[in-house]
């Protein structure tokens, strides 16, 4: 619609490179400078404040996708970012669609995304004065962003973007929050070429890890008898996947990861143990448990991971490889802290490896596999969840870009989507942001337009951010919405029933026919009621190139096994067969 | 445990706000804070008095050095320091006994910087031991108002770092 617009129009400044000494508005500095970062598409939504960068947008080559919500912007713009490594970057307006980004810098600030976030504001005279769609968007996200800025005058424009770029991509990435006042970026002054310098002095990152510690790490690695690999995010933001591959087939270690960690190392693989944690597989738990090393990489020790923290990997010397020096024994004490970029670091370290035969340790550890698998009861007529998302990974090749909302349906998607590569997941793993998978499908699916992109949700989080579906059919995006729909927030209903006597207070909730809901956004909607629906429409689904949303009307009741309940040791899982306990 | 951070930042606007900020969100006691400019106007220094032990000032040493504006963090634990705390002080000071009162200011080696019919203002500084016994001796004789500054440090010994 837009763009019929754009393409017809009459008049508007040539589309050149400006430089030198012209003088250029605040808002043509912006989408100038944007450029130069390599930004070719931002996510938002207009407003009073940010009209003149709107009408300086209308002349530039990049993509905009309106959105029909700002956080539904940020989390688009977020998987945007977690599936090219690029920066995500949102445009919004002051006050209400400020804020309304709030919850999408959290989200991302917690699992480290490169983010920079646009926000208009008031006039610089009127900031104070609780002018009409004021909000202290800096004082409000300081706490939520890796760093943020309020621009003040024109001439300092393109350099704050510069270093906004900067911070939120380097190091461990993270949301950077620009304010705009209007009066700067309807304001002019002569942009800068791209030598500019910027003024970060305070600002450092350690890439390269200290080689005696990389040394120290490899020979306690060799050492050890029963190491186990523990990698998380860190290791897709480096782009480490492929190194982490080398070193742990030289080490010949067995490797688990992190949910935002899934597919940094392929789950097929005879050495993953895929998933720990609270709803981790029960092998991954108890090798951890009952390794005399772990070597984290990427990853920060959640309490979701550890569960009683003093019981957590009770035998083991930790090694940790992270880019951020306080996330090195902020939960766990660490004995071999290694600070740097993971990808560089595993790739240094991998030298040092020796290959050593761990066939005791690797015995075992099948032992544990054959003992505790992931199993569910799929003897009925009913949909169960877990068959819904085997089959999708099955029909999928295990291939797909996934996204999820959060819940127990984002824990079955971790549990049995069989991850094979890296940014193929993109979830809420720190914040636990239900709403974040429709949003992030219609960003993943911008980032990759042939990906199969799959949001596997939950009828509660598919609920939180719906309103974005006509966003998706506008652009045409070709995203598969597999709703989970047990008319439960599951995961508190899971809660309540273990730990509240089954008192399930407010946590049921009705919801209109979902396929009816997607027909009328212009959207395919499907429906399933039986086990035996559910190969033939994931088929349907998959075939379809439109955005199609499919009702999976689920068995009511299920529980995601296994569960270290919390305050419990990571071994003391519930779900377990009855028979099963381990020494540890 | 009190321990002394010396924190240099760049002066810009919303830095104070940061650090004062990360330390409630992630719920660290300030004992006291101080903040002032350096010899560089670009540059503000902040004298954070922590308490905590060693694992709790190790984070809010890191933690610290995320924020983009801070520069340089000084650990002072177990350094020679100067230490001190500026305090003004408003004590009742009827004609009988303002004698002794003069006296004691005098032995803290403290100044008279306003005085009416009923009270005295004295300036005080010095380490915080020296601050509050002057403040436990005046408490008899009725403290209107006490305002300080909060500890600022400075090693006796220059350290090349």
């Amino acid at each position: 619609m837009d763009n019929t617009r754009k393409r017809t129009r009459q008049s508007g400044p040539p589309e050149t490179s400006r430089k030198g000494s012209e003088q250029m508005t605040g808002a043509q500095i912006l989408c100038e400078q944007l450029l130069r970062e390599g930004v070719d598409t931002v996510f938002g939504y207009p407003g009073g404040v940010v009209l003149p960068i709107f009408d300086a947008l209308y002349d530039s080559p990049i993509r905009f996708i309106l959105t029909r919500h700002e956080q539904g912007a940020t989390h688009a713009a977020d998987a945007y970012a977690r599936a090219t490594g690029k920066v995500g970057v949102v445009l919004v307006t002051s006050g209400p669609g400020a804020t309304n980004t709030v919850t999408g810098l959290a989200t991302a600030n917690m699992d480290s995304t490169p983010m920079v976030v646009l926000t208009g504001q008031v006039k610089t005279n009127l900031i104070g004065n609780d002018a009409f769609q004021e909000a202290d968007i800096t004082g409000i996200t300081r706490p939520i962003t890796k760093h943020n800025y309020i621009v003040k005058d024109t001439a300092l424009l393109a350099r704050t973007i510069k270093e906004a770029f900067h911070i939120a991509k380097t190091g461990r990435p993270g949301p950077v929050l620009v304010d705009l006042p209007v009066d700067v970026s309807s304001g002019s002054a002569v942009m800068g070429d791209e030598t500019e310098p910027m003024d970060l002095p305070g600002y450092h990152v350690r890439v390269n890890g200290h080689i005696r510690q990389i040394k120290r790490a490899a020979e306690a690695i060799n050492r050890s008898e029963r190491p186990v690999i523990y990698a998380g995010g860190g290791v897709i933001l480096s782009n480490g996947s492929e190194a982490l591959r080398a070193l742990v087939d030289k080490a010949n270690a067995p490797v688990t990861t992190t949910l935002l960690g899934l597919g940094c190392y392929d789950e097929n693989a005879y050495r993953s143990l895929r998933m720990l944690g609270m709803h981790g597989t029960a092998y991954a738990n108890f090798a951890v448990q009952e390794c005399d090393l772990l070597v984290s990489v990427g990853a920060r020790f959640d309490d979701r991971i550890t569960g009683d923290v003093k019981r957590f990997a009770p035998h083991a010397k930790i090694i940790h490889i992270d880019i951020d020096p306080a996330s090195i024994s902020k939960c766990v004490k660490v004995d071999i802290p290694v600070v740097g970029d993971a990808k560089y670091i595993l790739s240094e370290m991998l030298d040092y490896i020796e290959p050593r035969d761990r066939s005791d340790w690797f015995a075992r550890i099948d032992a544990l596999k054959s003992k505790y698998p992931l199993i569910y009861d799929n003897s009925g007529e009913e949909i169960k969840p877990q068959y819904v998302i085997e089959e999708v990974s099955r029909q999928t090749q295990g291939k797909a870009i996934v996204c999820t909302g959060v819940g127990q349906h984002q824990m079955w998607t971790a549990q049995f989507y069989k991850f094979s590569q890296p940014r193929h997941i993109m979830t809420s793993g720190g914040l636990g942001t239900m709403g974040f998978g429709l949003p992030a499908a219609i960003g993943a699916q911008i980032a990759c337009p042939d990906a199969t992109v799959v949001d596997i949700d939950g009828d509660s989080s598919f609920s939180m951010t719906l309103n974005e579906i006509p966003t998706a059919v506008e652009h045409g995006l070709p995203l598969k919405v597999c709703v989970l729909n047990n008319g439960y927030m599951g995961m508190v209903r899971q809660w309540q029933e273990l730990f509240y006597r089954r008192r399930y207070s407010k946590s049921e909730l009705g919801h209109p026919c979902f396929a009816k809901l997607a027909e009328a956004f212009g959207a395919v909607g499907l429906t399933a009621k039986t086990k035996a629906e559910v190969p033939g429409v994931i088929e349907q689904m998959l075939k379809e190139d439109r955005c199609c949303v499919v009702d999976f009307q689920i068995a009511r009741e299920e529980n995601v096994w296994p569960m270290v309940a919390s305050g419990k040791g990571l071994h003391e899982m519930s779900g377990l067969p009855t028979d099963a306990s381990e020494m540890v | 445990m009190k321990r002394t951070l010396s924190v240099l930042v760049q002066n810009q606007p919303g830095v104070l706000a940061h650090v004062a900020g990360m330390f409630a969100a992630r719920s660290f006691n300030i004992d006291s804070l101080a903040v002032g400019r350096t010899e560089d106007p670009g540059l503000s220094r902040m004298t954070i008095v922590v308490l905590g032990d060693d694992a709790i000032l190790e984070q809010v040493r890191k933690q610290l050095g995320k924020i983009v504006p801070v520069m340089k963090i000084f650990d002072y634990t177990g350094d020679n320091l100067v230490l001190r705390d500026l305090m003004l002080l408003k004590v009742s000071a009827p004609p009988e006994k303002r004698a002794e009162i003069q006296a004691m200011i005098e032995m803290f080696h403290g100044k008279v910087v306003d005085v009416d019919s009923r009270f005295v203002m004295v300036e005080i500084a010095g380490p915080e031991e020296k601050i509050e016994a002057f403040i436990d001796m005046c408490r008899p004789y009725g403290i209107k108002d006490v305002v300080r500054t909060g500890m600022i440090a400075m090693p006796r010994h220059h350290r090349s770092k």
